[in-house]
Formats: C-alpha cells, structure tokens, sequence
C-alpha cells in the first residue's frame, strides 16, 4: 500500500508581471519519500516555495498538504510544515534555546513539552550541550542544525528544505543529507529539498527536475535516468535542462 | 528519537480541530513567545536602548535650554501656570521617543525580511492580523520601557508632572505607540529594501515630527503660517502628542483619543492587508 500523500501540488502556476516563473507545475509527495527538487538558477525553485509556505498566494492551481488546502485551511496546512530555508532565519543575538522557544511558542506549545521537544531535537543533532550560546557564536553548519532541530519541534508531516547545505564544508553537508534522509526512514517524514547538489541526491531518492518553470521530469532515480536515456544523474539533469544548468 | 514515529501526522482534520480553550492558550503562548523575543532583544541590543535615549535628552538639555528665552509659552491647557518650554517639549520628546521606536520596528520588519526571519513568523499557523498585532504589542511595550526611563530623567533634570499623570499616561502611550507602530508596519510593507529606509526618515519621520505640536503649540505655529499650522493640527502624530499632554496632567483629551484611535485603525487595517499575500505587496517581493 502506498503512503498517504503529504504535499499534493496540482497545475500551480505563478507569474512576475510579465515573466512566468511557474507553469502548470503538479506533482505529489508521500509520507516516508525524501524528494529532491533539482533545477538550475530561475528554475522557479524559491517561488514553488514561497507557495507552498503560502509567503505568495496560489492564484492559479492548488497546494495541499495532508489535505488543507494551502489557501482555503492555511493555519491547518502551516501547522503541518516545517522549513528550513536558504538563508539563515536564526535571530543572531539570541541563544539556541531561546530561537528554539521562540518557535515553540508561535506553534502553541506549552513549556514542558516544549523543553522536552527541544532536548529531543537538539540532542538528536548533538547540539544539546551549546543550547545556551548565542547562534553568532555558532558556525554554518551548527547554525543549519539548529534550524533542522527548530522545524522538526512541532513534529510536522513535510520538512521543505531549501538549499540547506549552500556553504557548508563538506562533511557538515554530509552529516546533514545523511540526517535528513535518516528522519525520512524514522520518522515517515515527507522530505521536499531544494538542491543544485547532485551528490546529494541517495539510489532510493525521488526527484523532481524543474526548469523554466516546468516540470521535466518527476520520478525515482532509476525511471528518470531511464526516461533520459543516460546513466549519470549529473547527465540526466544535463538532457533535461539542455545544458542550461552551470 | 521520537516517542512514536510519524505518529501524529495524519490525524483526521476533524480530531486537528483545536477547542476553544486551546485555540486561546496558542494565541497567547505564540503573543508572549514574540513579546519576550522582543525584550530579549532589547535587553541585548544595548546601544539601541541608549541611542532610543539619547535623542530626546539631546532635545531636552540642549535644545530646549537654548529656546527658554526665545520662547514665550502662554497658559494654554492642560498646563494651569505659565510653563518653562522643556515642560512643554516633554510630550512631544515622549511621542518622540515612540515615533523613533516605531520606524525602529519597521526597521527591524524590513530587515527581517530581507534576511529572512520574517518567513518564520510568517509560515506559523496563526492569523498574519494576530501576528503583526502581537509584534506591534511587542514594539509598543519596549518604547513604554523607554518613555519611563526618560521620564525619571527628566525627572531629575526637574521637569515634574503630578504623580497620577505617571500613571494616566500609560494606556495613552499604549494607544499612542500602537498607532506609531502601526504606521511602521505599515511602511514596511512598503519598503523593498533596506536601502530605502532613508527615505522614510527624510519624508515619513521628520516632516511628521517638526510639523506637529511636539516642539510649539499650534496658536504660535499659526502666528507664522496658516497653512503649517493646519497641516499639524491634521497630523496623528500632533494628536498623539496632545493625548500624551494632556494624561500626564491627569486629563483627557477626547478629540486626541478618537484621531489617534481612528489613525491606528486606519493605519492597521492598511498593514495588514500589505501583509496578506493575496491582496497585498508581498507578491511583488523577491522571489525567483
């Protein structure tokens, strides 16, 4: 039997005034999937986001998580959804703990279960012991960790990551890919992430190769590589974008 | 790892709707977390606590001592007696001080926003109205914080008000603060970039400031010009000032209540709809 579907998104497009950044974009995400959005710069990477975070507004299509509508049940979507976006959302002048109960608090939770939530995730990461520094304190990696740890507080049932591990060295990218693929196992987390990384991507991995807007391709590793005739991902991704990506 | 894995995730959306009583405890839970993140901040950032000080009490020692002399201030209400002019500059160093605030947190919004840790408030499942409301409340709490400290200074420097006026003022400057923050949101929600805040400053703050009656009454104003006297009369800003006045001497001004009351409405409801992403500004933000 297949997962229900956590992230459903159905002929969504979404235009700048005259520039079309989306184009009739649908595809689904099941409870346990890790999924890797791929697509060079202008993909319409950031704007899928900002959809589905309901930062834009869904004009035209439909978003749906765990069946909310994104536009019609927004807070009911929201409490499903966890984030961790490009830039670092941390408040720099505050410690880990109190970003973390910043977060606790705008999802309702009480005190108790939020420390609990909170010694759970950051202990998980193994940054329980540097709750008490101030994020400035912390490098990028342990930054990202954090912000790992923070979406996952209110136990959501999708995690967006977008572009997670941009400037990370690489043994912190490692250590977070490897993270995050293991909470999909674990935790029957939906995974959507945003990378350009193709050595992010795992064998059992979904991907979603979005380019100008559309979606060129959409499937396991093996069926996008057999659609593309090639036996590198890197190649495929090359077919499908037509040598745009950089 | 967790208690259970993946448990809650897909409870039927009848069992995810919250009781009343617990909806309430999440507003609250989530106003107290945006409140206490803004005193934390403010406790840390402590430049700009001193620099949010400093200003008025330039204003106060130095400016307002220079113009006692050129100055003649009749007896106008609430004031009973003739009045030295930094009694009469105290309101408006006090509406200063929330005004500055204000565009402070507007400030803060749009850097928030450029770098992004408005999207964190912003995808949590709460009304955007309750949580820009939360963040002005929060704003609003740290400019009273500041309002008392100048206050007890002023205090010291001899500038004395009767003791019930110290209480009066404080839902005055509650009102007064939210309808200052209010404009700041709303501004913000204009501005694109941080780079453009200067503009607010050059066209928003100080013609706001120096047309009202922070620093002359508006008989004086209107000695001079007409016109500049009507365009302070017509300013929130004047009648926030008047409002604060006029509670520090334990006495309310109606007509000041109602304008202030009506501009914070006014420049709310605005906010809140550049904040909505369906009928709002945040469409043609960024993105890509």
């Amino acid at each position: 039997m297949k997962s229900p579907i956590a992230l459903s998104v159905e002929d969504l497009s979404f235009s700048y005034s005259e520039k079309k950044a989306l184009d009739r974009v649908s595809f689904n995400i099941r409870s346990g999937e890790c999924t890797l959005l791929l697509g060079p710069n202008g993909a319409g990477k950031s704007t899928l986001f900002s959809l589905i975070t309901r930062l834009y507004d869904t004009r035209n299509g439909r978003i749906e998580l765990c069946g909310f509508d994104i536009k019609q049940q927004t807070r009911s979507a929201l409490a499903k959804l966890g984030v961790v976006f490009q830039q670092t959302t941390l408040d720099m002048d505050l410690t880990v703990i109190q970003n973390l109960r910043y977060h606790t608090a705008l999802h309702g939770m009480g005190r108790k279960l939020a420390n609990q939530r909170i010694q759970q995730e950051l202990e998980r990461l193994s940054m329980y012991e540097r709750r008490f520094e101030k994020v400035r304190q912390l490098n990028g990696g342990h930054r990202r960790r954090v912000e790992i740890a923070r979406a996952l507080l209110h136990k959501p049932a999708l995690l967006l990551l977008d572009e997670p591990t941009v400037g990370l060295d690489v043994p912190s990218r490692l250590a977070i890919v490897e993270y995050v693929h293991q909470l999909t196992i674990e935790e029957n987390l939906a995974v959507l992430w945003a990378s350009h990384l193709i050595d992010e991507i795992y064998p059992d991995d979904h991907l979603i190769v979005l380019h100008k807007g559309r979606v060129k391709a959409n499937g396991t590793v093996d069926e996008v590589l057999k659609i593309t005739h090639t036996a590198l991902i890197k190649d495929a991704f090359y077919t499908l974008t037509q040598g745009d990506y950089a | 790892m967790t208690d259970q894995p993946g448990a809650n995730l897909y409870l039927s959306k009848g069992r995810r709707t919250k009781q009343p009583g617990v909806r309430l405890l999440h507003y609250w839970r989530a106003m107290w977390g945006i409140i206490s993140r803004e005193l934390w901040r403010f406790v840390t950032q402590r430049e700009r606590f001193i620099s949010a000080l400093v200003r008025p009490l330039v204003w106060l020692f130095v400016f307002a001592a220079g113009f006692r002399a050129a100055l003649g201030l009749a007896i106008t209400p609430p004031y009973e007696t003739y009045i030295l002019y930094e009694v009469y500059i105290t309101p408006g160093l006090i509406g200063m001080i929330q005004l500055f605030n204000g565009m402070q947190s507007s400030l803060s919004m749009v850097y928030d926003r450029e770098m992004g840790s408005m999207r964190i408030l912003m995808v949590c499942p709460l009304p955007r109205w309750f949580l820009l409301l939360s963040k002005l409340l929060a704003g609003t709490g740290v400019s009273i914080l500041q309002v008392y400290v100048f206050l007890a200074i002023a205090w010291l420097y001899d500038i004395h008000a009767p003791w019930q006026g110290y209480l009066w003022i404080l839902p005055t400057l509650m009102l007064s603060g939210l309808m200052l923050g209010a404009l700041g949101l709303l501004l913000s929600s204009f501005i694109k970039q941080l780079e453009n805040f200067a503009g607010v400053m050059n066209f928003v703050i100080f013609p706001m400031f120096f047309m009202s009656t922070a620093l002359y009454p508006l008989w004086k104003m209107k000695e001079s010009s007409e016109l500049l006297s009507r365009l302070a009369q017509y300013n929130p800003f004047s009648q926030a000032v008047e409002l604060i006045r006029f509670a520090l001497y334990g006495q309310f001004n109606q007509h000041a209540f109602i304008y202030t009351l009506a501009a914070f409405l006014i420049f709310m409801t605005a906010a809140i709809i550049g904040y909505n992403p369906s009928k709002g500004m945040m469409t043609r933000k960024g993105g890509g």
